[in-house]
């Protein structure tokens, strides 16, 4: 086997590659956010679900919302408290979570994840869009 | 050599499917659990508008000139955040008009009456009862609602093909060749735009109906206009299709719309 | 067998070199496509498919014609076509892959295209064109590497190979089926609303396939030792003949049907591709180019002497090859698109992004192409050397 070198020579740099992102992030773990309430939240006292199963479930519930919206045109969402909303991110969600930035984004950006939903529901706080 | 070399890729293979497939599966069940959430439950608003088939009725004899209709398209326009493009390639329009050979292709004349032949005609998605761009659909993104027969478009599922636009013989339909936002003047916030990608079409007002109110375009006719349900007797449309004759964009195909024009 | 595609001499390194650059910008351009929109290519709200789709219903029917070789090879037992068939699969490969490709880059939202998985919807065509192409791609793979491997180790093929390979004869004819039932089944579009549009879908592809796959085979004889020989050549040839007099002879029938019957809808598209209608002509010189290909690549063919010249069949093949992919790749979906619905005239000029971007595609297929002959050439010199 002459090719030995070349077959270290690879797994060192295939390794190199893999474990770069560990490497170059090592000790700059940032801390988790913490859950931002709005005075209108706060004064709501509860959400659309428990707290427990909005904060682990809120983009099945989304998901829910959507289809059941778009799809089948039941529009009132009748919450386990037996309140009413109107299943909507910009009217419900944003109503009483009005900073999309501090609410939303905070952890998302924490969590790597970037859900496209505002490339087409409005947030009332960045509406210049037609200002061009 | 080799067959060692097989085997052991093989016993690799089958653990690393092993490692993997355990967390998948405690997701998958995971979101089974909660995507079908007994917590709260859907239904449809006390004072939504109810039928079993909504359609419309276009009193053209209403209308005299461009300047009538503008109003109506704008107000569409407007409600729907549907942007006004520059590049006439890349048009949107739920509601616009067209003459008289254009909205009805195969029923001109020569010599026509006159008033119809400068008059414009408002034309927009006929729901039809046998919608061909459904049919076409891969991904149920556009799809015609069981409680009411209006055709309807899910952007979150659509795939932006564009097999709709091929089978729609109304040119109802219109693309987002780009992002949209930047050529909306005036946002509405109760209704979301689109993003680049995805078809788009008049929705009959759906998101107004369901709280109660009648379509946009209907409600700043001035009665030109009418909307009611196909199916009742006793309803608005009923009564101008029984008085009036009227005529239905390309019949011919099979495609039953559920717009009428009264000529 | 991967390893014989790495091994080659500068000019096959050199191939795909250039290939694979070709790739590069062609995905440049894709990613500009994929911020922007597809507000980059001529597309627009009349003619919503452009110059993709019509690449992809071209290569489609390349795809299909392997079947042209599979067919007389495992049916009639059809010796000459031995040593040929394995290119005929491969290139059945690289076409699909082009068409999957095509289809993808023409998608507005393709990070979403697995709702059609997601959301499976058995009345749209797109999803059984989405069941057979994949099927088509995954039948010639298997069926392509375990004959060569069979080859290379001087065994038979094993059995379930063979049954594949007699599924796959009928699936050849589905692909282009199911991809002519995409436009032909639409209301209000008269140009494809013909019973004939998968017969002549099947008839263009039958001639254009086998025209590149002799072309393929006169270019591998002066670049590499491999001689695929005078006898299935000819053969070839000969399918190519009868194809493309049938396409043409079908392409009449459609003139009769519009111009005889006279109805606007129908006569309308074909007045517009061959003289223009309100003004509008670009696409008029190039169907006239196409039917000048055609129907002098037919003069060439159908004489003997002519025929068995192989630098006269090689320009047949190439006017064949030329005048199907005008046909198909420009006029056939374009024209369909205009007038509109509404009789309006509004015509389609694909841009120089979308062209670079549907080159790029062209190469990738080509880029496959290349590493899959280079596999099969390999195995068949190895064999012959052994």
């Amino acid at each position: 086997m002459n090719d030995k070198k070349w077959i270290v020579l690879g797994l060192v740099v295939f390794f190199a590659i893999v474990l770069f992102p560990v490497w170059y992030n090592r000790g700059k773990a940032a801390p988790a956010p913490e859950v931002w309430l709005s005075d209108t939240a706060k004064a709501a006292e509860t959400c659309v679900k428990p707290l427990e199963d909005i904060r682990r479930n809120h983009m099945h519930l989304l998901d829910q919302w959507r289809d059941t919206v778009s799809r089948e045109g039941k529009r009132v969402f009748v919450a386990w408290n037996d309140k009413e909303y109107y299943p909507g991110l910009t009217t419900t969600c944003l109503g009483c979570h009005e900073d999309k930035a501090k609410f939303c984004d905070r952890c998302h950006n924490y969590a790597s994840v970037s859900p496209y939903c505002w490339d087409c529901h409005i947030n009332p706080k960045e509406m210049n869009y037609g200002k061009k | 050599m080799e067959r060692s070399r097989r085997s052991f890729l093989k016993i690799a293979g089958l653990t690393a499917l092993g490692v993997c497939a355990k967390p998948v599966a405690d997701v998958w069940a995971a979101s089974a659990e909660h995507g079908a959430s007994p917590q709260g439950r859907f239904v449809v608003g006390d004072k939504a508008l109810t039928a079993k088939h909504w359609a419309m009725v276009i009193d053209t004899r209403q209308f005299e000139s461009a300047e009538d209709l503008e109003p109506i398209i704008e107000v569409c326009h407007k409600v729907h955040n549907v942007p006004n493009l520059t590049v006439e390639r890349h048009e949107i329009k739920w509601i616009w008009e067209e003459e008289f050979e254009h909205a009805f292709p195969m029923k001109e004349n020569r010599y026509l009456n006159e008033r119809v032949k400068d008059l414009p005609f408002l034309v927009l998605c006929n729901h039809c009862e046998n919608p061909p761009c459904v049919r076409a659909c891969p991904t149920k993104a556009t799809f015609k609602r069981a409680s009411d027969g209006v055709v309807l478009m899910d952007f979150h599922r659509c795939i932006g093909c564009r097999f709709c636009m091929a089978a729609c013989p109304y040119g109802a339909r219109s693309f987002n060749f780009r992002d949209p936002r930047p050529f909306i003047a005036e946002v509405t916030t109760e209704f979301p735009t689109r993003m680049k990608g995805v078809v788009e079409k008049c929705n009959f007002c759906a998101e107004r109906l369901a709280v109660g109110k009648m379509p946009a375009c209907v409600e700043v006719s001035n009665g030109a206009l009418a909307f009611g349900d196909l199916d009742d007797p006793a309803s608005d449309v009923r009564q101008l299709l029984k008085e009036n004759f009227t005529i239905r964009r390309k019949q011919s195909l099979g495609t039953e719309p559920s717009v009428y024009y009264i000529v | 067998m991967l390893e014989l595609a790495l091994k080659g001499d500068k000019k096959y390194y050199g191939l795909v070199t250039i290939l694979a650059a070709i790739v590069g910008v062609g995905t440049g351009f894709y990613l500009w496509q994929l911020q922007f929109g597809l507000g980059i290519t001529g597309m627009s709200r009349d003619v919503t498919w452009g110059f993709y789709i019509a690449q992809f219903t071209f290569l489609v029917g390349v795809a299909a014609s392997a079947v042209m070789l599979v067919l007389p090879y495992y049916l009639h037992d059809y010796k000459a076509f031995g040593k040929i068939t394995i290119l005929g699969e491969f290139l059945a490969v690289s076409s699909v892959t082009m068409c999957i490709l095509f289809i993808f880059v023409d998608l507005g939202q393709p990070m979403r295209v697995l709702n059609v998985i997601l959301y499976p919807t058995p009345n749209s065509m797109l999803f059984w064109d989405m069941i057979v192409l994949n099927g088509y791609l995954f039948l010639n793979i298997v069926i392509g590497w375990k004959v060569l491997e069979a080859e290379r180790y001087g065994v038979p093929p094993p059995k379930w190979a063979k049954l594949l390979i007699y599924i796959s004869i009928p699936w050849a004819v589905s692909i282009h089926t199911v991809t002519a039932f995409l436009y032909c089944g639409l209301p209000g579009r008269g140009f494809w609303l013909t019973a004939i549009l998968a017969p002549r879908f099947l008839s263009s592809a039958f001639a254009a396939g086998p025209s590149l796959l002799i072309l393929l085979c006169l270019l591998l004889r002066k670049v590499t030792n491999f001689d695929a020989g005078t006898k299935p050549i000819q053969t070839l040839s000969k399918i190519v003949t009868y194809a493309i007099i049938i396409n043409v002879f079908f392409f009449l029938c459609e003139v009769f049907v519009a111009a005889y019957s006279q109805i606007p809808e129908h006569t309308a598209h074909l007045t517009y591709l061959f003289f223009g209608l309100h003004g509008h002509g670009a696409l008029v010189p190039w169907m006239w180019t196409s039917m000048g290909l055609m129907l002098t690549a037919i003069l060439l063919l159908l004489i003997p002497a002519a025929r068995q010249n192989e630098t006269i069949l090689a320009v047949a093949c190439l006017f064949v090859f030329a005048g199907t992919w005008i046909d198909k790749g420009m006029g056939m979906i374009a024209g369909g698109f205009v007038p509109n619905p509404m009789h309006h005239v509004n015509e389609y000029i694909p841009t120089l992004p979308e062209v670079l971007i549907s080159i790029g595609v062209w190469a990738a297929g080509f880029l496959v192409l290349t590493l899959l002959f280079k596999i099969a050439i390999g195995v068949k010199q190895e064999a012959a050397g052994a």
